[in-house]
């Protein structure tokens, strides 16, 4: 890993912090990103499916997810976490993220993780090859590439201080603060930077100065360091180390920050739980005295620090290791913005021509497009555009549907409305409200228990017992008249549609050996036509590469239903136009048909 | 802050509760008693459970977390020779030493206030053992020696066996390692028995989570009897939250000497502890003329260290810094002026002695987050109180800071010193973080 980010890397964001991951987004906007860097935020305890963010002047969506292993397993490529947890659940979401694996780098903000905890949650990063950056950090960015959370600070701040746009000098501090500080420094003195790195204040962290420098020595963007370390510990003599030993050549700048801890006894801290000295070696100026020595450029105070930074970078820009670095045209994010209340993913009206999930009406609608209803079904119900013989099953199930007689309780609901003087829509409105788990949605309840019998393994009797004692009738199952011998020549209608052009049908097969159990118990307990549109739809997504989770999707959010609704509104309003052409007078039910049983109410 | 120190009694009450988890097998008394003073030794001991007080012969110390008691002369354990100490000679001593202040040979100088007062226990040299454990880098080190007391720190590379245990060490390796590590000297017959506790120690320091565990000396008495005669003890408090019910309301005491807290200090340590802000301060020094108001952990160190410089290289010396501290990670308005309240009243107490301006420097680096003209705001209501105070003593205000909305907070903070009439220079990113110091002290 030579570069810590790209311009393509995405992140899993763990925890929705809306400001932070606003703030990378139009960082993102601003160096004109092509993906946002939020590709999934991480939200156990939220109800939604995603949170609207600005992209500029527009705004996006980016989805949330209950766990990261969700999240991971829709966004495979999101190869950082931010892990945005507190400080007590922090080292369970590391330790998941690096069991899941596929994270190059995990980024821990939390401050104050338990010392153990932390120690083992880096040493089995470490072990999977994962960089960790802090803990208690507020990240690291590589300017015009990527950036983490709130590094940087403001827009505003970021564009001033040259992190728009990779510069040459790598930056590792320990203290956030004085990242922004030090970039603006840089930004000041050179020509900005072109990976920076906050590595956190706390005691152990993941990733320490000597392996972000070691990285930065690869990285030919880098061509030159800035180390802000601080008193205390001894990390600064690894890199000094690496220095002597030949493994970093680049120039490197640096001071340690707590010079002032010389004049007092222990018992005042200055500075971070990372920063105190326990031996002469881990004071600020033992440190800073031991990096001159090796050959690194200290200044000879910290206000002295822009000072010899400008002395470096003029140095590299003369003998042409740097060169003029030329400014690159920027977005300007919109001071006012404004959330939209309303959200539209499959049809847009704003153009020349009004669109169906991206293509204009005209090319869908006439005959010489080829394309049917089912094609238009797919586009504005599904956003994709499904096979022939896909779209030709949809047809076909909506043409199976449209009608069923007029006794039919949602039909005898509509002529009814419609012979009480109502409107077309009225009396339609009165039919569909009587679709439901009785009339029509034995369609959903095939799909899903059918779905549920064969994910689980079930065998057809251990379906029926199952059944059983969730004590409700198998849904898609049984016939008024009709039995094997005697055959509903709808349902073979679709069985022969499915077997002739579906690429497989295993749903169908399992059900047909559900079949074959209960018709040996009774003739006409068969797979009628609300059972074999359910089961062959999940047949039919199966086919079209849904996942389970995406087809259950479908279940329970009703659209086995609305294939039913929309191919039964045509009979219905075949009935309804039926009784205003007969201008039948008003219906009222014959008292003879009625059972009265009406005791006098008692007295309590 | 991550590791504290607790009492050695403290460290004991811990070992007692969890001794049957992880010493079974082993016997442990856990005489012990904490007191203030010794009348309340003596009210100790009518209490059931505490008849070994007036029974047994004593062993009385301070329990403030320092060192090298012995060589301090601050262990009674005989009047004429080891092992006559009673009860009543243990309330006298102890009464006695919290009657004056004490200075040790390290130089710390404070009062005594906490003993801990235990059965002296006859033992010969050779039962005394070492152990301790802490974590050195990245690995938890566990130290053995066959020699403990004050013996061992002489000659310590000689007379210690290190273990060093990686953090993912199974506890079969664990075992494997100190098992093969065990210190020669150690007598046979209680090799077996100090391995098996070595063991089971390393365990109770890691599950207990301490930052520092060390028992000098642990003596083996017969029957497996085990004396903790001395424990330092550091616990790590960021597992505290996961700690709650093992360890109780364990106590974190300052180090001796330095409880003498002024009110202010403690009054900002109160406010930081109800705040989900950061506020700090120490004063390093009342008479300062230097007083400081600067926003983040890091930053706050680069003041200071300027200063010192500065101070240093214009004539001054580090006695002209007051104060060390900072406040971070978004304070309220209220108590961001009262944190400046308190500054500005302690800077203004003392009139300075060469007659010089008193400096406040209110700095900070650039912002991630924190809304700089927000958090101004309880500064400059703070100024709006304390003006005439402040030109009293002829303070100079040298303003720098970045981050969200810094102009606003620049102009604010000026216009109002302007209005109430008090020297101030106001500066934002384009200055160098720490040079208001410079401009301040070079004048």
């Amino acid at each position: 890993m030579e570069k810590l980010y790209t311009k393509d890397t995405q992140a899993i964001f763990w925890n929705n912090n809306k400001t932070a991951i606003q703030r990378m987004l139009d960082y993102d906007y601003t160096i004109q990103r092509k993906t946002p860097s939020v590709a999934a935020i991480v939200a156990p305890t939220s109800g939604n499916k995603f949170e609207k963010f600005f992209y500029g002047p527009d705004e996006i969506m980016v989805p949330l997810f209950k766990s990261t292993a969700e999240a991971k397993k829709a966004h495979p490529n999101a190869d950082v976490l931010l892990n945005f947890a507190s400080f007590r659940t922090a080292y369970d979401v590391t330790m998941e993220a690096v069991e899941l694996g596929g994270f190059k780098s995990i980024m821990v903000t939390a401050e104050g993780i338990p010392e153990r905890l932390a120690r083992k949650m880096n040493n089995a990063a470490r072990k999977a090859g994962v960089t960790v950056i802090g803990p208690a950090t507020v990240g690291a960015i590589v300017p015009g590439a990527f950036k983490i959370a709130n590094i940087g600070g403001t827009i505003e701040n970021i564009v001033n201080s040259k992190l728009h746009r990779a510069g040459s000098c790598g930056l590792i501090t320990r203290s956030g603060g004085l990242f922004n500080e030090l970039s603006n420094i840089i930004a000041i003195n050179a020509d900005g930077i072109a990976e920076g790195v906050a590595i956190g204040g706390d005691r152990f962290v993941g990733s320490v100065f000597i392996d972000n420098m070691l990285r930065m020595e690869k990285n030919p963007d880098v061509k030159y360091m800035v180390l802000l370390g601080e008193v205390g510990g001894t990390e600064e003599y690894k890199v000094i180390e690496a220095v002597k030993s030949g493994k970093i050549t680049k120039p490197i700048i640096a001071w340690c920050i707590g010079t002032i801890a010389k004049h007092f006894s222990s018992g005042v801290q200055f500075g971070h739980a990372g920063a105190s000295a326990n031996a002469d070696a881990e004071t600020a100026a033992a440190k800073n005295k031991a990096m001159a020595e090796a050959g690194i450029h200290v200044p000879a105070s910290f206000n002295d620090l822009p000072k010899t930074i400008k002395e470096v970078y003029t140095d590299l820009l003369a003998n042409g290791t740097i060169s003029k670095i030329p400014e690159p045209v920027i977005n300007t994010v919109p001071k006012v913005r404004r959330s939209k209340e309303f959200i539209c993913t499959i049809s847009d009206d704003r153009g020349d021509e009004a669109t169906y999930a991206g293509f204009p009406i005209s090319s869908v609608a006439t005959p010489d497009t080829g394309k049917g209803i089912g094609d238009v079904i797919s586009l504005l119900w599904f956003k994709k555009q499904y096979p022939e013989w896909a779209t030709q099953f949809i047809e076909t199930v909506m043409k199976t549907v449209a009608d069923h007689g007029p006794a039919v309780s949602g039909a005898h609901n509509a002529k009814v409305t419609a012979r009480a003087g109502k409107s077309v829509v009225e009396a339609l409105v009165t039919g569909l409200l009587t679709i439901g788990p009785r009339f029509g949605g034995a369609i959903d309840g095939a799909a899903q228990h059918f779905k549920y019998a064969d994910d689980n393994g079930l065998t057809p009797a251990e379906f029926l017992g199952h059944m059983k004692k969730e004590g409700i009738p198998i849904p898609g199952i049984g016939h008024r008249i009709k039995s094997l011998k005697n055959p509903d020549l709808r349902v073979e209608g679709l069985k022969k549609f499915a077997k002739e052009y579906f690429p497989a049908t295993p749903l169908l097969d399992y059900a047909l050996t559900v079949e074959q159990l209960t018709t040996s118990k009774k003739e006409n307990l068969i797979l009628n036509v609300d059972g074999t549109i359910g089961i062959l739809m999940v047949d039919m997504w199966r086919a079209l590469g849904y996942t389970e989770d995406e087809i259950n999707e479908f279940i329970s959010s009703g659209t086995l239903n609305a294939f039913f609704i929309v191919g039964r509104s045509i009979g219905f309003i075949g009935h309804i136009l039926d009784e205003k052409r007969l201008a039948m007078p008003m219906y009222r039910h014959p008292m003879d048909d009625i059972l009265y049983d009406v005791p006098v109410a008692e007295k309590i | 802050m991550a590791q504290k120190a607790i009492r050695e009694y403290d460290g004991k009450a811990l070992f007692s509760k969890q001794w049957e988890k992880y010493f079974s097998g082993f016997h442990y008394g856990f005489k012990s008693v904490l007191v203030t003073s010794g009348a309340e030794l003596l009210a100790k001991a009518e209490e059931h459970g505490f008849e070994w007080l007036k029974q047994e012969p004593l062993v009385a110390k301070p329990d403030m977390l320092f060192g090298k008691r012995g060589k301090n002369d601050l262990v009674l354990f005989k009047t004429n020779k080891p092992g006559d100490v009673t009860l009543e000679d243990a309330a006298k001593w102890i009464d006695e030493k919290i009657s004056h202040t004490t200075t040790l040979l390290s130089g710390q100088h404070g009062t005594l206030t906490h003993f801990i007062v235990e059965p002296f226990t006859p033992h010969g040299q050779e039962q005394e053992y070492y152990i301790s454990a802490t974590c050195v880098g990245e690995d938890d080190v566990l130290y053995m020696s066959a020699e403990g007391g004050m013996e061992v720190e002489e000659g310590w590379d000689e007379k210690v066996n290190e273990v060093v245990i990686p953090i993912d060490m199974t506890d079969v390796e664990i075992e494997h390692a100190i098992t093969a590590n065990i210190p020669e000297d150690i007598q046979e017959k209680d090799k077996a028995s100090f391995t098996s506790f070595a063991i089971q120690f390393f365990k109770f320091y890691r599950d207990m989570n301490f930052a520092y565990l060390e028992i000098n000396p642990i003596v083996m008495l017969d029957n497996n009897e085990m004396a903790i005669l001395d424990l330092v003890a550091r616990l790590d408090d960021t597992a505290g939250f996961m700690m709650k019910d093992v360890w109780g309301d364990i106590e974190y005491p300052t180090a001796f000497g330095m409880e003498d807290q002024s009110p202010e200090e403690k009054a900002i340590a109160e406010a930081d502890s109800k705040s989900g802000a950061s506020l700090k301060l120490t004063i390093l020094n009342p008479m300062g003329r230097v007083w400081t108001m600067v926003a983040g952990g890091g930053a706050s160190v680069v003041y200071a260290d300027t200063i010192a410089d500065f101070a240093e290289a214009t004539g001054g010396s580090i006695a002209d810094l007051a104060n060390y501290g900072e406040y971070s990670g978004g304070p309220t308005t209220s108590e961001t002026k009262f944190y400046a309240d308190t500054i500005i009243d302690l800077m203004t107490r003392h009139k300075d002695p060469k007659g010089l301006d008193k400096v406040m420097i209110i700095g900070g680096a650039i912002a991630n987050f924190t809304d700089v003209a927000k958090t101004f705001t309880g500064i400059i209501q703070s100024f709006e109180e304390n003006a005439e105070k402040m030109k009293e003593h002829n303070t100079k205000i040298y303003v720098r800071r970045g981050g969200p909305n810094y102009e606003k907070g620049l102009k604010d903070i000026k216009e109002a010193a302007d209005r109430l009439g008090l020297y101030i220079e106001v500066y934002g990113p384009e200055t160098h973080v720490t040079d208001i110091v410079r401009m301040a002290l070079e004048k």
